[in-house]
């Protein structure tokens, strides 16, 4: 009975230390949540009454060209930008790790990730601008065309990729950074007493030991990026020719331009399906929580 | 004993690796910088000159609003207006509320989920950690249709509201630093009589600084840059944070004919809060940051 009214006195003491915390989570994560998968089934313009249409966002979204097409840009983004950005981290981490301590380094490499998507859009928008813009009066030097970028079809994404690139490079460097430090050094002490070279402890040591740093930095980038949004706002608004228009750029046309919160809903619901299933995959094959030191 | 390092290959390329990229990350700042002083007329001539030939602030004194239309207009403007200080108070002000509330809401639940055996515990915990999942995009609808009907548009508790009451990875990074505290002053308290709000406050808490700090640190960043949500919710100029009121001060420009110099300016203007606060608490920020990915 002592027990009993124990656990009860201090549950009451818990839901007193959770409580706003749980409003908050009740409010704006869980109940929008359910809401959201409650408005994908009606018809909405945010003015009138919700109209029950069953599936047929669903059905809709399937037949629609615009949203497979803003989930092949998001993953062709995911693919231009997650490789490239993971291995110049990796790059930037090594050299760092080998060569400096320095805090001023550090907190240079770190600082386009301290500003906003958006003051990077327009820092980059000024560099690439196709007449004024140092990076063709660079192109121009080494007896190359000037490109349009963002004004290109074509390249207008690949262009979206190097900025967010630029912001997230030193990110990566840092995360990369914290793990190698966790990597005693007498493993490649000895390594190099036996004579094994450089790269091969990279490949032997430095890689498999960083597996729960890079699992951790494929999880969020991928997701993260995946759900590319601020930077295409400033810089394309989904254009040229649609050759931007990402998935949740799409999302939030539909709902907030179009004022069509069903389908918009919809799609979101899908996305966060899609995402929810790449994580518990990426978790899976990584073996997430392992490190081989252990 | 002094161990000198050896120049070899391997070295000398991570030198130019470091070097490479600590350019590549510094120059586009530089540049930025340097239109910012360039006068209208001269962007095109000067475009590939690392320092302006006639500097001037006229850029700086279009976005703090000190000339008149015309007197803009002339400067390369579009006449277009950009509240500066309204935004970078605006941005306080938002990421402050938040970064306080949530990170203390945060540390209550945290101490609980650590501590407290209360019923539904980890059930509870195990959701909070999942909200971290879903996408944001999945809760924008809903949570702006709510802040509309509560007439919460245009308002800081509106642009607040999604944000300081909680955040699934503040209460699971500090409730792993609580589980790490030794138990026994909290148990001998406890004996002594004291409940669970004064163990918190007078000895769990106190400890806590460090862990809390990082905490605060990460959520700042992440709030001085957010930027869908202040942009739905704040339409009006008055309420814009400095990310909305970039993207709205950069689209009322006019096509093919961007006033660079003013955007720039504005660009410098919003950087410099970054650097300062890199200035500062540079260890505190790159440690914090490193942090997340860690553990």
């Amino acid at each position: 009975m002592s027990f009993m009214s124990r656990k009860l006195k201090s549950s009451l003491f818990g839901y007193l230390f959770i409580f706003p915390a749980l409003i908050g989570f009740l409010l704006f994560y869980a109940w929008p949540a359910g809401r959201a998968v409650g408005i994908s089934f009606t018809d909405w313009n945010l003015l009138s009454e919700p109209y029950y249409v069953g599936l047929d966002n669903y059905v809709e979204m399937l037949e629609d060209d615009q949203f497979w097409n803003g989930l092949k840009l998001s993953a062709y983004y995911v693919l231009l930008n997650i490789p490239l950005q993971i291995m110049l981290g990796l790059f930037l981490a090594v050299a760092m790790d080998r060569l400096t301590k320095s805090l001023f380094v550090k907190a240079a490499i770190l600082l386009p990730y301290l500003l906003s998507n958006v003051l990077v859009a327009l820092v980059w928008l000024w560099m690439l601008d196709p007449i004024l813009g140092i990076v063709n009066s660079l192109v121009a030097f080494f007896g190359l065309a000037p490109q349009a970028y963002l004004g290109d079809p074509d390249q207008a994404l690949v262009s979206v990729a190097a900025i967010n690139i630029w912001r997230h490079m030193g990110l990566c460097a840092m995360l990369f950074l914290a793990g190698l430090q966790t990597i005693p050094k007498y493993l490649y002490e000895s390594a190099s007493l036996e004579g094994v070279t450089e790269f091969q402890m990279f490949r032997k040591i430095t890689l498999p030991l960083l597996r729960p740093v890079m699992v951790f930095v494929l999880v969020t980038s991928v997701t993260g990026s995946f759900q590319i949004f601020d930077t295409i706002a400033v810089t394309t608004a989904g254009g040229p020719l649609d050759s931007t228009r990402v998935i949740v750029y799409y999302i939030v046309q539909n709902a907030f331009s179009f004022y069509k919160m069903g389908y918009a809903s919809a799609m979101s619901v899908t996305l966060c399906m899609i995402m929810l299933a790449y994580t518990l995959l990426q978790m899976h094959i990584m073996r997430a929580s392992e490190s081989d030191l252990n | 004993m002094i161990l000198i390092k050896k120049i070899t290959p391997a070295r000398c390329v991570a030198w130019l690796v470091l070097i490479t990229m600590l350019v590549v990350t510094l120059f586009p700042l530089l540049f930025v910088a340097k239109t910012s002083f360039v006068p209208a007329g001269e962007l095109y001539t000067t475009s590939t000159q690392l320092l302006p030939d006639n500097p001037t602030l006229s850029n700086y004194k279009k976005i703090f609003g000190l000339l008149s239309t015309e007197e803009s207009i002339a400067a390369g403007g579009s006449g277009a207006n950009i509240n500066i200080t309204t935004s970078m108070i605006n941005s306080v002000i938002f990421t402050g509320i938040i970064v306080i509330v949530q990170t203390f809401n945060c540390a209550l639940a945290a101490y609980a989920f650590a501590r407290i055996p209360f019923y539904g515990s980890k059930l509870l915990f195990g959701a909070f950690v999942a909200s971290m999942m879903i996408p944001s995009v999945v809760t924008l609808i809903p949570n702006f249709v709510l802040m509309r009907d509560l007439g919460l548009l245009n308002s800081m508790l509106g642009m607040v509201a999604p944000f300081f009451l909680m955040h699934g990875f503040a209460v699971f990074f500090l409730r792993q630093f609580f589980i790490s505290l030794p138990k026994d002053i909290e148990e001998a308290a406890q004996l002594d009589g004291a409940n669970s709000f004064m163990i918190f406050f007078k000895i769990a808490l106190p400890l806590s600084w460090a862990p809390l700090m990082t905490v605060a640190t990460l959520t700042t960043i992440n709030m001085w840059n957010e930027f869908l949500w202040p942009f739905l919710i704040a339409t009006d100029d008055s309420m814009k944070t400095l990310p909305v009121a970039l993207q709205s001060f950069k689209s009322q420009t006019p096509q093919g004919q961007p006033d660079w110099g003013g955007l720039m300016a504005a660009t410098v203007i919003a950087t410099i809060p970054t650097i300062i606060m890199l200035f500062f608490f540079g260890r505190r920020i790159v440690e914090s940051v490193q942090f997340t990915g860690g553990k």
